[in-house]
């Protein structure tokens, strides 16, 4: 078995508990003394460091190489606005550019007869990384506004230590941002919560999972007398991994923004039962 | 003068579409002539993203002067602007006839700017 395997930590929908649960399993980790790299995939709310608190000592500038195009040499031919797959340059009386349509692939540049296109980085956001005590942590911040998070999700994905296990922080939702998220993770971990509309947004994001063949599992926050999210995953060959109580104190903890392991030991012990698990299906 | 009119169906007697973006067919009508063709967007019509750029292209390529539809978002405006297509509005579903027949009588106002959000990006 890899011993540094990259699990992702995803949910259908925004305010399941992620973060706290992939927070709390990097400092079960550590507690193992196991090597830990927090990746934070949400790059348009990355949350994780509010917990771990890392001291970052780094911030790149993201980007993606959009065209420019040079009017005097440009023939209006059209090939570049044909071979955009994004519709991000439509030809006019000269090509016309949509820069936050750009996807940054090239093919505009390599079909252009004439060499009329050269390309020029357009910032999407920053790559932080820093550490908080042995944990290292990379985390994308996307520019307020920008529609186009993979690129940054990417660069923040490639930051990864092969000789750490690596935590992604996915996006919520189950679309292009999540889909680059889970990419490449030995393991996803589904964080759900026990209502109709968690078991809807957790029942997508199984289904977008699914033709990947990466092993996953459920984690339900939360976790009350409704059984719908168990009864699916059971009826469906989904393992339940943990089911972590409704505590008021960690909804309390999480508002301080500190740990719970601290105040409330015997939740270590959810954590590294969770970890046991993972492992045991990785 | 060459007018695109956004439409729902092929022929001039079919009610308007009001969305340039994602309109289902343009109707080009020679002002002079009264001579009207349909053409279809259905490719358009399911473009990812986009889309309105796709329709300011084809309606360029037309030759159309002037856009007749009821929103235009950002991009697709951004683009009509380049190939220097006028906008005309109609506030409300129509016929097509009723809409040309308005536009060459000057009762539409003409866009100065985007109207819609362009809700599919
Ligand atoms: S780089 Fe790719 S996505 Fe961007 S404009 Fe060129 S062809 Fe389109
Ligand atoms: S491919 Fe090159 S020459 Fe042709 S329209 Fe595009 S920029 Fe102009």
């Amino acid at each position: 078995m890899n011993r540094f395997p990259a699990i992702a930590i995803a949910s259908g929908k925004g305010g399941t508990g992620k973060t706290t649960v992939a927070v709390h399993l990097a400092a079960a980790l550590l507690f193992q003394k196991r090597t830990v790299q927090y990746l934070d995939c949400d790059v348009e709310e990355p949350n994780g460091h509010l917990f771990l608190k890392p001291l970052i000592d780094s911030v790149e500038p993201a980007g993606i190489p959009v065209p420019v195009v040079d009017a005097a040499r440009c023939t209006s031919c059209g090939k570049c606005a044909q071979v955009c797959e994004f519709n991000a340059i439509a030809l006019l009386k000269k090509p016309l550019t949509f820069p936050e349509l750009c996807h940054g692939c090239g093919a505009c540049a390599l079909v252009c007869p004439v060499g009329a296109i050269r390309e020029e980085p357009r910032a999407i956001g920053v790559v932080e990384s820093g550490q908080a005590g042995a944990t290292t942590i990379v985390q994308g911040r996307l520019t307020i506004g920008e529609p186009m998070s993979p690129p940054l999700i990417r660069a923040v994905k490639a930051r990864r230590d092969p000789r750490a296990i690596a935590l992604f922080d996915a996006p919520p939702g189950t679309a292009c941002p999540f889909a680059t998220t889970v990419r490449g993770a030995d393991f996803v971990l589904l964080v759900a919560e026990p209502t109709p509309f968690g078991l809807h947004d957790l029942v997508l994001a199984i289904e977008t999972l699914r033709p990947l063949g990466v092993p996953l599992g459920v984690v339900v926050n939360r976790a009350d007398e409704d059984r719908r999210v168990q009864d699916f995953c059971a009826a469906n060959g989904v393992p339940v991994l943990a089911e972590l109580p409704d505590d008021r104190r960690v909804a309390e903890t999480y508002a301080r923004g500190e740990l719970l392991f601290d105040r409330l030991p015997e939740w270590r012990g959810h954590f590294e039962n969770l970890w046991a698990r993972i492992e045991e299906l990785l | 003068m060459k007018v695109a009119i956004t439409s729902s169906a092929q022929t001039l007697a079919d009610p308007i579409d009001m969305h340039f973006g994602r309109a289902k067919v343009f109707i080009l009508a020679d002002t002079e002539t009264g001579r009207a063709v349909a053409h279809d967007n259905a490719q358009n019509l399911h473009a990812a993203q986009g889309a309105g750029i796709q329709s300011a292209e084809t309606v360029a390529r037309l030759g159309a002067e002037t856009v007749i539809t009821g929103s235009v978002g950002p991009k697709a405006y951004r683009a009509l602007q380049e190939a220097g297509i006028k906008i005309a509005l109609v506030e409300a579903v129509c016929p097509g006839t009723e809409a040309l027949r308005r536009f060459k009588n000057d009762e539409l106002p003409v866009l100065d700017k985007p109207n819609s959000e362009g809700h599919w990006v």
